[in-house]
């Protein structure tokens, strides 16, 4: 009872990261090109004048979706044609469930660890449902009846062909290497210090693995420069050309969700999961008192800083609207005076004491933390390559998938197993 | 403009073969368009549009507008040879005689369709006593059917220069 509880907890808590992160980062990618492209991006939508710089646009795009007509062309396959989106969807968030996203939360004396499924061959769940995505593409793009969709669909397919092997053979690398398949291990292992100073992150031990991985994960979300499935210059929008209302938002939204697996996969194989670097829990929970006086200390910095920048602002823009938009940074600087001041008379007052179990739980929402964090962070790098470079041609995807990425995965492991097996 | 530019054929060296120095050099620059937009948000060269607007010609054909004499009354003779001159065949005057005898015509109806109106000013060049200009500077005209967009004469005396209508 307790385990099925403490699994439903868990689940809700990566959907809630996840489905939460999906506008967010609709809105980083909005924002985000931009301000590459020297635009400003979206700032009209606003509740009472309060825009958050363009963060209420999500919510605009989501009840403008939800109360479009759900156009349904003719002569569509219409199961296929109904269910590709759910399937979709589905499959995107089905990876989460063996990702480590702490080490263990102390409950009561009990330790629960931070992970939905702790499975034995979690590396090969990973892998198994990652090329189960493409099915969902595969039927959309087929049971749309369009020749677009369906070319969209067949490039998904040999892409997802063609970088599945440079994808599992990076793996297999890192596999040497930590001597397990399971996630947890994994993670565990990239803990320690590599020669006493170097965080023993997969990407420290394993360069190239690394590089070659998060080439084949941008290839497996099909995300630019890798998505010829949904190529606009030639495919118009691809695989997703016929669906309109919640169906295209489901596929828009899984493609969001593909972006965060990819992202939470690479922090988790290569850049040390919940690990903070030099940082180990031991540190964390000896020094728990300091840590969290250093913490609220910057989080007092950061809101003063953020207040002095709405408040120049709104100095700056001093009835430039015209309307509920001029109170914004006034507004805003308000809040952050507020959560600053808050912070201080916590740091001053300290109104409570630190006992082991407080330290314990300190360490778990750093270490949780340090996983978002990184995963936010991947996920911004996953837009800021969009922005930055071109789309291949479609020779050009399958000459570096083939030629160049499948002998250096080859290699790289050849490499890996000598040194493995000789050290 | 900095750095090599290669023109078609051009060798390019290993580094620039082995394609990922020059992604993370672009991701560079990228980064730095970023912070800098992020540092200074005002200097972004973008207008704010309905609150803020591009500066216009004097010359720019806008929305059309009928001419008035001193009495109010439209300076338009009802010549026709605005609709005659009209490439898009937009302009429908319906003439009728003027009260006062020197002056030969009225317009009874004057009626623009400025969907079809392709904004040539050829109407203003056509026109022989000055009765027709585009001079208003409206360039931003929306409504919800395109029965709004056949104006009268009514619509088109109230026309003015500073666009406010």
């Amino acid at each position: 009872m307790d385990l099925v509880l403490t699994t439903f907890l868990k689940m809700a808590f990566m959907l809630a990261v996840i489905l939460g992160l999906v506008p967010v980062l609709i809105w980083a990618e909005r924002k985000g090109s931009a301000y590459i492209q020297d635009r400003t991006g979206p700032n009209r939508a606003g509740i009472a004048g309060i825009r958050l710089a363009g963060l209420i646009h999500p919510i605009a795009d989501v009840l403008k979706l939800l109360f479009k007509e759900d156009v349904r062309p003719a002569g569509v396959h219409r199961v296929m044609y109904a269910l590709a989106p759910f399937l979709v969807f589905f499959i995107a968030l089905l990876t989460y469930a063996v990702i480590p996203f702490g080490d263990y939360l102390e409950v009561g004396g009990r330790r629960i660890p931070l992970v939905v499924a702790d499975l034995d061959v979690g590396i090969l769940y990973v892998l198994a449902i990652a090329s189960l995505g493409t099915y969902g593409i595969v039927m959309g793009g087929w049971a749309s009846n369009n020749k677009y969709t369906f070319l969209g669909a067949v490039r998904s397919t040999s892409q997802m062909i063609s970088y599945e092997i440079s994808m599992g053979l990076a793996l297999m690398g890192l596999l040497l290497v930590s001597e397990s398949l399971r996630l947890t291990d994994v993670v565990a292992g990239q803990g320690q210090l590599l020669w006493g100073f170097l965080p023993r992150w997969g990407v420290v031990i394993q360069p190239l693995g690394a590089i070659l991985f998060m080439t084949a994960a941008f290839a497996e979300t099909n995300r630019n420069p890798f998505d010829l499935p949904e190529g606009e210059s030639e495919l118009v929008s691809g695989y997703h050309l016929e669906y309109s209302s919640m169906k295209f938002a489901l596929f828009f939204m899984a493609e969001y969700t593909n972006l965060v697996v990819a992202s939470a996969l690479i922090a988790t194989l290569y850049f040390g999961g919940w690990n903070i670097p030099w940082l180990p829990r031991a540190v964390i929970e000896a020094r728990a008192g300091g840590l969290l006086s250093l913490l609220l200390a910057a989080h007092v910095a950061i809101c003063a800083l953020a207040a002095a920048l709405f408040l120049r602002r709104a100095s700056r823009e001093r009835g430039r609207f015209g309307d509920g938009r001029d109170r914004e940074p006034g507004l805003m600087a308000g809040v952050s005076i507020l959560l600053g001041l808050a912070g201080l008379a916590a740091l001053a007052l300290r109104p409570w004491e630190i006992g082991p179990a407080g330290a314990s739980l300190l360490a778990t929402v750093l270490q949780v933390g340090a996983f978002v964090g990184k995963v936010v962070f991947f996920c911004w790098f996953f837009i800021w390559v969009r922005w930055t470079l071109p789309r291949f041609r479609y020779d050009q995807l399958m000459h570096l998938g083939w030629k160049v990425m499948l002998p250096l995965a080859l290699a790289n492991l050849v490499v890996t197993a000598v040194v493995v097996a000789l050290v | 403009m900095k750095g090599k530019v290669h023109g078609y054929g051009g060798k390019m060296t290993l580094g620039e073969r082995l394609y990922l120095g020059e992604i993370f050099r672009g991701l560079g620059i990228t980064i730095r368009h970023v912070i800098r937009n992020l540092l200074h948000t005002g200097d972004m060269p973008t207008v704010q549009y309905p609150e803020e607007r591009r500066a216009y010609s004097p010359r720019f054909r806008g929305r059309h507008r009928l001419m008035k004499r001193e009495d109010g009354t439209p300076r338009c003779v009802a010549c026709m040879m605005c609709s005659t001159a009209c490439p898009a065949d937009c302009i429908h005057i319906v003439a009728e005689e003027h009260p006062d005898p020197a002056i030969e015509k009225a317009p009874a109806s004057f009626e623009i369709d400025l969907l079809r109106c392709v904004y040539c000013g050829l109407c203003e060049e056509a026109c022989p006593c000055d009765a027709i200009r585009m001079d208003t500077g409206i360039y931003d005209m929306a409504a919800d059917s395109r029965a709004k967009f056949y104006v009268d004469k009514e619509f088109l005396l109230n026309n003015t220069t500073d666009g406010t209508r």
